[in-house]
């Protein structure tokens, strides 16, 4: 393929779009060059370390294995984006990252994973999943205010001494940091005691970002997190990802090829449980080797 | 590449992993405790079930005797010969059949009103509240009201008492006050059938121009039996376990003493005995103080109880499993 | 199940027979209305006479509550009084403490079970505790009563109440087996499934996906459903909590055979042993003095008695509508 020919969009995407952006000058429209547009968004990192290594993973439920033989690099200073059809078994695979899997009954994992060298199935599982964070598809903020959302898990670890310890200048500067690297910070500064759940979906999706940076995670997982929000917020949450990547490592897993292109410095394409291709993110979909994967990106299924 | 069939796993040596849930004993102290706490609550809960059973069955089955179901029960000091307990049997199916002729169409009429007609609205809810009221009433002052009404003179027909100027306690005034007690648990029950059941049906009998009295009586009710069942059954659960009302309205006397010779109402205007009286009676709180009959006469109502349970059981459980927890009988207010 | 409504003929009386049966049903729908009233009424006019000779002094303490009951039987009045003469402070006291501890107690145990329940039970022990459950909430309150009497009083008497301890109020009262722990832990049982029952629905109707991002965040499960689950969960337990207080107050018979012996006012000040007094709650009292009402003092004295238990329920009643108006709020019926 022709380096310089943009991979097809995928129009889907923009059917869906609803009246809420401003319209695009036509010429840019669909034929925009990806490459122009990712140089004016993506900050340079200074340094690229490995964070976690997922070796000869297999995870099945009950006697279905629904990921095979899957081995793939996690390091700060990228963004991997896991894609594939559904089924394909890049959620299980992410959520097996946090030990998320275990709380399916009926699940189990073969194959190693080792965050900083250690096999994540021997740490403690809870503070494990502090080191490791996961944001959801669906926005979840707890029935709580804005402050105690973003510090609940930082309010969980200290010892119980009432009410008052949620509100100690550690957690209070915690969560101010948390809220500004999720970039809400401006938005709700005014009155963190407001219920989270009056916010709107983007804001609330960004509070669950904020809510997982709060204990200083080393590894952001993020489940495909802009599916239920709008292309504004979308746009936003996908320059905080891009702007995260320097600190920590973001896993993330989306349907929307060209959200993996805007975002992910690496792309591991799935199907069906199995890897069929991993590299970075320009060679994949400009240069694919994979038969499958140039089906897959062409929108031959899906 | 299908994974229809055999689907190749890991290869063999290769360690599968079933991981457990996470691990109490990594968890804070206090947490930990109340983690055994809560085991423990839940554990007890069982005991003590098993422990009324246990209690039930081997005392109560120790001390029953067959011929208990068919002696009439006597008046004595003597263990052997203070007799059966055939006459509170017979007392309790007749408050029973009595309370629930009454709640049950009642009932039903009640809450199809509430959930197909309900206007105006202020009625329907003051009627709604009334119900609640009724439940949540006890016993007892449901007892000392129906005797209040029930022995004014006019009444007389229904008692003895009554027509005599004194108490009007009899088995007709008993089963009436009973269908206070079942009357909301058949209507709640009956309504939240009637809600769940969806608009297409009435829509459907609608559209062939039938009233809303018909599709009422001829496609509603029908279609949620089971529902109407459920309320029945927990009703006559309720009846049959009450002491209050019988102790108060029936007189619980020892034996069912009609007041006269003619066949069926001499029975039913004169007092008598339930199961239930005949427990308190036999208790050590009671005159008779045998407990080994107190016991025998026990099991037997807790098996009948039990039994009346089960049958609700599987008749709210049936066609459709639930997913939530429990599905408990109702006790006063309507529940979802 | 349509053949019914086809065979039926409307007829041009069709609406008109609607309207009756809307009538006829409504009117059934208001008779239970005026029944309510007509029994506040009745309760409360032949409750007056002892309310109007003891004025508000009908709640306080006084003399014993058995003498006095005694008096209205035999119809020889106390020296000094009427024949109405009652103060009824023994029997409050004793309703509110058993009702009160009951309650507490079952708040307590009931939120652990229920929690216990949804979320750390094995699955081979749930289905255990489901029928458990069930049959806990069967049991009529007569058999409660009779175990608690033939079972539970003997051993706690046996096993706490010495002869020191029966000396040291020997001039005062008699303790045995039927005191105000044994009324109380019972009442206590026969209230839990109740108030299990419901946490244990509210709990299960909370999203997943709370508990799912709660455990992603590496908090434990007893956090997750102590500050997520059971943040949502409270109004349940308010409803739950009034319908087993109105359970509580409504137990006669139960209360009746354990309780105790006679309508003592327990006094704290005896330390330990006031849990082994002996108490008479309210509709226990009903119960005991049924034969009563056909005395004229006696039977105006039941009902008094009788009102008072009616208009704690009707309080009640009002306390559940408002929680279940707050239970609305998410969405949940109760």
């Amino acid at each position: 393929m022709d380096p310089l020919m943009p991979p097809p969009v995928r129009r889907i995407a923009l059917d869906r779009e609803p009246n809420i952006a401003p319209p695009r000058a036509p010429a840019q429209n669909g034929a925009e060059a990806p490459t122009q547009r990712r140089a004016t968004v993506r900050p340079p990192v200074a340094a690229v370390r490995e964070r976690m290594q997922i070796e000869n993973v297999w995870l099945a439920y009950g006697e279905n294995w629904v990921v095979r033989d899957v081995t793939l690099p996690v390091r700060q200073g990228e963004v991997l984006a896991l894609i594939g059809a559904s089924g394909s078994g890049k959620t299980t695979l992410l959520r097996s990252l946090n030990r998320l899997t275990e709380i399916t009954e009926g699940a189990s994992r073969a194959g190693q994973i080792t965050l900083d060298g250690t096999d994540i199935a021997a740490q403690e599982v809870n503070e494990l999943r502090r080191r490791i964070s996961m944001v959801f598809q669906q926005p979840n903020p707890f029935p709580m205010s804005i402050f105690d959302n973003v510090a609940y898990s930082l309010a969980e670890q200290a010892p119980p001494r009432g009410r008052r310890r949620r509100r100690t200048p550690e957690i209070e500067q915690a969560v101010t940091d948390a809220l500004q690297r999720a970039g809400l910070y401006e938005e709700v500064a005014g009155d963190l005691d407001r219920p989270a759940l009056k916010l709107s979906g983007g804001q609330q999706q960004r509070l669950c970002i904020a809510r997982a940076l709060a204990a200083k995670p080393e590894v952001l997982l993020l489940d495909e997190p802009c599916s239920a929000l709008d292309p504004i917020s979308t746009a936003t949450i996908e320059e905080l990802i891009v702007g995260l990547r320097e600190s920590v490592a973001v896993v993330i897993v989306t349907h929307n090829l060209q959200q993996a292109f805007r975002v992910a410095d690496y792309v591991a394409f799935m199907h069906l449980g199995e890897l069929i291709e991993y590299g970075p993110s320009q060679q994949v979909f400009d240069r694919p080797v994979q038969q499958r994967t140039k089906d897959y990106i062409s929108g031959a299924f899906g | 590449m299908a994974s229809v069939g055999v689907s190749p796993g890991p290869p063999a040596g290769t360690l599968a992993v079933r991981p457990r849930r996470e691990s109490v004993s990594s968890w804070p102290l206090i947490d930990r405790f109340w983690f055994g706490l809560a085991w423990l609550t839940g554990v007890g809960l069982c005991v003590i079930a098993f422990a009324i059973v246990a209690i039930m069955l081997v005392k109560g089955i120790g001390y029953l005797n067959l011929s208990d179901f068919t002696t009439a029960p006597a008046a004595s000091l003597q263990q052997n010969q203070s007799g059966g307990f055939s006459d509170p049997i017979i007392g309790t199916l007749i408050v029973t059949a009595i309370g629930i002729a009454i709640a049950a169409p009642v009932g039903v009429a009640i809450a199809a009103w509430l959930a197909e007609y309900g206007r105006p609205s202020w009625l329907a809810r003051t009627v709604e509240s009334a119900i609640e009221m009724l439940a949540g009433t006890p016993s007892v002052v449901l007892a000392i009201f129906g005797l209040a009404v029930l022995s004014q003179g006019f009444l007389g027909f229904l008692s003895e008492g009554a027509s005599k100027g004194s108490l009007g306690e009899s088995f007709f005034n008993a089963g009436i006050v009973m269908s206070l007690i079942a009357l909301p648990l058949v209507v709640a029950s009956t309504r939240e059938g009637l809600f769940q059941l969806p608009d297409r049906l009435r829509e459907a009998s609608y559209a062939l121009g039938k009233t809303r009295a018909t599709t009422i009586r001829c496609v509603l009710l029908p279609a949620i039996r089971p529902s109407m069942a459920s309320g029945i059954v927990l009703g006559m659960g309720r009846i049959i376990g009450d002491t209050a009302i019988i102790t108060i309205v029936l007189g619980a006397t020892l034996r069912n003493e009609p007041v006269n010779n003619v066949p069926v109402i001499g029975l039913l205007r004169g007092t008598g005995s339930t199961l239930t009286s005949y427990i308190f009676y036999n208790s050590p709180a009671g005159e008779g103080n045998s407990h080994e009959k107190a016991y025998a006469a026990a099991f037997v109502l807790l098996v009948i109880v039990l039994l009346l349970n089960s049958i609700v059981t599987r008749l709210t459980r049936g066609p459709r499993e639930r997913r939530t927890a429990f599905r408990l009988p109702r006790f006063g207010a309507p529940r979802s | 199940m349509l053949r019914g409504a086809l065979t039926s003929r409307p007829g041009r009386s069709g609406a008109a027979r609607d309207r009756r049966a809307e009538l006829w049903l409504g009117a059934l729908g208001a008779a239970v209305f005026v029944l309510i009233a007509a029994m506040t009424v009745t309760v409360f006019v032949k409750a007056w006479p002892s309310f109007s000779y003891n004025g508000l002094s009908w709640f306080a303490p006084g003399a014993e509550v058995d003498q006095q009951l005694r008096a209205m039987r035999e119809s020889a009045p106390l020296s000094g009084h009427g024949l109405l003469y009652f103060r009824a402070w023994p029997l409050v006291w004793g309703t509110l403490i058993t009702t009160i501890a009951a309650v507490l107690l079952a708040l307590v145990i009931s939120t652990l079970a229920a929690i216990f329940i949804t979320e750390f039970a094995p699955a081979p022990v749930r289905r255990v505790l489901d029928p458990v459950i069930r049959l806990l909430a069967a049991v009529p309150s007569v058999i409660y009563g009779l175990i608690g009497i033939l079972v539970l009083a003997p051993w706690i008497e046996k096993t706490f109440i010495s002869n020191a301890r029966k000396h040291s109020v020997i001039f005062v009262v008699q303790l045995n087996g039927q005191n105000l722990t044994t009324a109380t832990v019972i009442l206590t049982v026969m209230i839990l499934p109740i108030m299990v029952a419901i946490t244990a629905n509210a709990l299960a109707a909370v999203p997943s996906s709370w508990r799912e991002g709660s455990a992603a965040l590496g908090v434990n499960r007893w956090r997750t459903i102590w500050r997520v689950s059971m943040r949502v969960t409270w109004p349940a337990v308010a409803a739950g909590l009034v319908l087993a207080t109105a359970r509580a107050l409504g137990e006669a018979v139960m209360l009746a055979m354990v309780s105790g012996s006679s309508a003592f006012d327990a006094n704290p000040a005896d330390g330990v042993t006031f849990l082994f007094e002996p108490v008479r709650p309210l509709a226990a009292t009903i119960f005991q003095e049924a034969e009563g009402l056909t005395i004229g003092p006696l039977s105006h004295t039941i009902y008094a008695i009788g009102a008072v238990l009616l208009v704690s329920a009707i309080l009640l009643s009002l306390a559940g509508w408002a929680t279940k108006q707050s239970l609305k709020r998410y969405g949940i019926r109760a």
